[in-house]
């Protein structure tokens, strides 16, 4: 019972029900903006998996496996490209959807406004 | 007593997630997200990963946030709901997710112990490489190849979102600045730069030896610039500038081209010639935060909204 | 001498916690959000305040303590600027109502 207490396994087992979370988010969260954000926790979920696979590789003097690490470290400035991407398609749709029926070219220069 | 910290971590890691789902309010949900991001960085530290902790905080916490609650601001409204799942449906897809995390689950509980581990190969050959922080030896010698390839992602990102300009803007600079600065954003805008780009140079030189690193410093950086001309200081940068360009493609084409120089001077493609492994690891770092710090920054400010200035 | 450093570390640190503790209570009990912000803004400057004391003595450096003296400082401005911003909205929305 004590092993699951270790940072290595709860927060793996943590990270596990994030991925859920973050999944029915995605599927049935009805704003898009959420389920971008659905996307963010369900990668922090796989993030705290890798961790705890890290967590258990301590072995030669580290406290922590460095692989993963890098990995996960690699993986949070993608995730966060990814989100940038989405939510700037977001913001392009939206604009479309409510310029639709007006001309075609929504975006004259609004910097002047 | 660590026992009792990590349990309440993992609760209020779990209940905050919940929450950031079923909360109606859109802009609370993502305060919430942000508040998930700090605990996350917690979580890090318990798992003896302080590297990530930083990066988490920063990018996953900070520049997601950023990212987010400017989002809301703009689509405030406006937002495209897709139709709600009915009550089964939400129920059935629950069902669903339930089993994946538990297989997820079973998995992290299956996991072979001892567990495979590389962390003995990665300290033997770190004397090699002159630097002390083990995880940037990771992402910087042993598999610079993935840490090349991801900064060509970001930039790819951001050429996506640069091409959602329309004709007329090509090339022109995103707006940033609010209609009228608060005069509190600008006194901040004055007071923290300095101290914040000394804490991301640290950050970065520190990396070579001790938690931080490229990416956590160009986030500090980047959050500095951002800053700047969200506070009208500076205005933002014209797409087409060709200093901005530089800098962009500087961190990447500089590591490609040591990369290359590796099959002249090395044993091959990314192989560093034995005793400048340091010196080439810190330059390629600094043309690298730099680079990273530009790119996200420009992620955060979005696409083209006014002519490019010429 | 060592155990009477720890004892001061324990004390002030545990002080910082019961402001944040108090900060928070006001947050949550508060029937405004100006004396909510009032709350969470003074009683968590003081709070961090106190567990940087606290932890000054136990710096393995005097850089070390530098850089808590540094976390604080920046916390203070952080807080000062988002808790004016904060203000200014809610100053200017009842203005407006």
């Amino acid at each position: 019972m004590t092993a699951v207490l270790q940072p290595g396994v709860l927060f793996g087992l943590c990270g596990a029900v994030l991925v859920g979370i973050g999944l029915f988010a995605i599927v049935t969260h009805p704003a898009l903006l959420r389920r971008i954000v659905g996307c963010n926790i369900l990668g922090a979920g796989i993030f705290l998996v890798f961790g705890a696979v890290a967590r258990r590789g301590a072995g030669a003097g580290l406290d922590a496996d460095p692989v993963p690490q890098a990995l996960v470290i690699t993986g949070i400035v993608v995730a966060f490209s990814a989100s940038a991407l989405a939510v700037a398609l977001l913001k392009r749709l939206s604009e479309l959807s409510v310029g639709e029926g007006r001309a075609a070219e929504p975006a004259a220069p609004r910097s002047e406004t | 007593m660590m026992v009792l910290l990590d349990l309440a971590l993992a609760a209020w890691l779990l209940a905050l997630a919940l929450h950031v789902v079923m909360e109606r309010n859109e802009r609370s949900a993502i305060i919430a997200f942000l508040a998930l991001g700090l605990l996350l960085g917690l979580v890090w530290v318990r798992l003896a990963a302080p590297d990530v902790a930083l990066t988490e905080i920063a990018i996953g916490g900070g520049g997601t946030g950023i990212l987010l609650l400017r989002a809301e601001a703009a689509l405030r409204g406006r937002g495209k709901h897709e139709e709600g799942a009915t009550r089964g449906g939400k129920l059935a897809v629950a069902a669903g997710c339930a089993v994946i995390s538990a297989g997820l689950g079973f998995a992290v509980l299956a996991l072979a112990s001892p567990a495979p581990t590389l962390a003995p190969a990665a300290s033997d050959a770190i004397a090699a490489t002159g630097l002390g922080n083990p995880v940037t030896a990771v992402l910087l010698a042993y598999r610079a190849l993935d840490t090349l390839l991801e900064k060509v992602v970001v930039l790819l990102a951001l050429v996506g979102i640069w091409s959602l300009a329309p004709d007329g803007i090509w090339g022109g600079a995103p707006e940033v600045a609010p209609a009228a600065v608060p005069g509190p954003l600008a006194w901040l805008a004055r007071i923290l730069p300095p101290f914040g780009v000394v804490i991301g140079v640290y950050m970065f030189w520190v990396g070579a030896d001790a938690p931080g690193g490229t990416f956590q410093a160009g986030t500090v950086l980047a959050a500095m610039w951002l800053l700047v001309i969200m506070a009208g200081l500076l205005p933002p940068p014209d797409a087409a500038s060709p200093a901005l360009r530089l800098v962009l493609v500087g961190g990447p084409a500089l590591f490609l081209a040591i990369a290359f120089l590796g099959f002249i001077v090395a044993d091959g493609f990314l192989a560093y010639p034995e005793g400048f492994a340091k010196p080439l690891i810190v330059a390629i770092e600094a043309a690298l935060t730099l680079s990273v710090a530009a790119a996200l920054a420009m992620l955060v400010a979005g696409p083209a909204r006014k002519a490019p200035a010429r | 001498m060592n155990g009477l450093v720890d004892i001061a570390t324990m004390v002030l640190v545990s002080m910082g916690a019961v402001l944040f503790l108090a900060g928070a209570l006001g947050l949550l009990r508060f029937p405004d959000t100006l004396s909510r912000l009032h709350a969470v803004s003074k009683a968590d400057n003081l709070g961090l305040g106190l567990i940087v004391m606290g932890l000054l003595p136990q710096a393995e450096s005097v850089s070390g303590g530098l850089k808590l003296i540094c976390v604080w400082l920046l916390a203070q401005i952080s807080a000062a600027t988002a808790s004016q911003l904060l203000a200014r909205k809610i100053h200017r929305d009842e203005g407006r109502s």
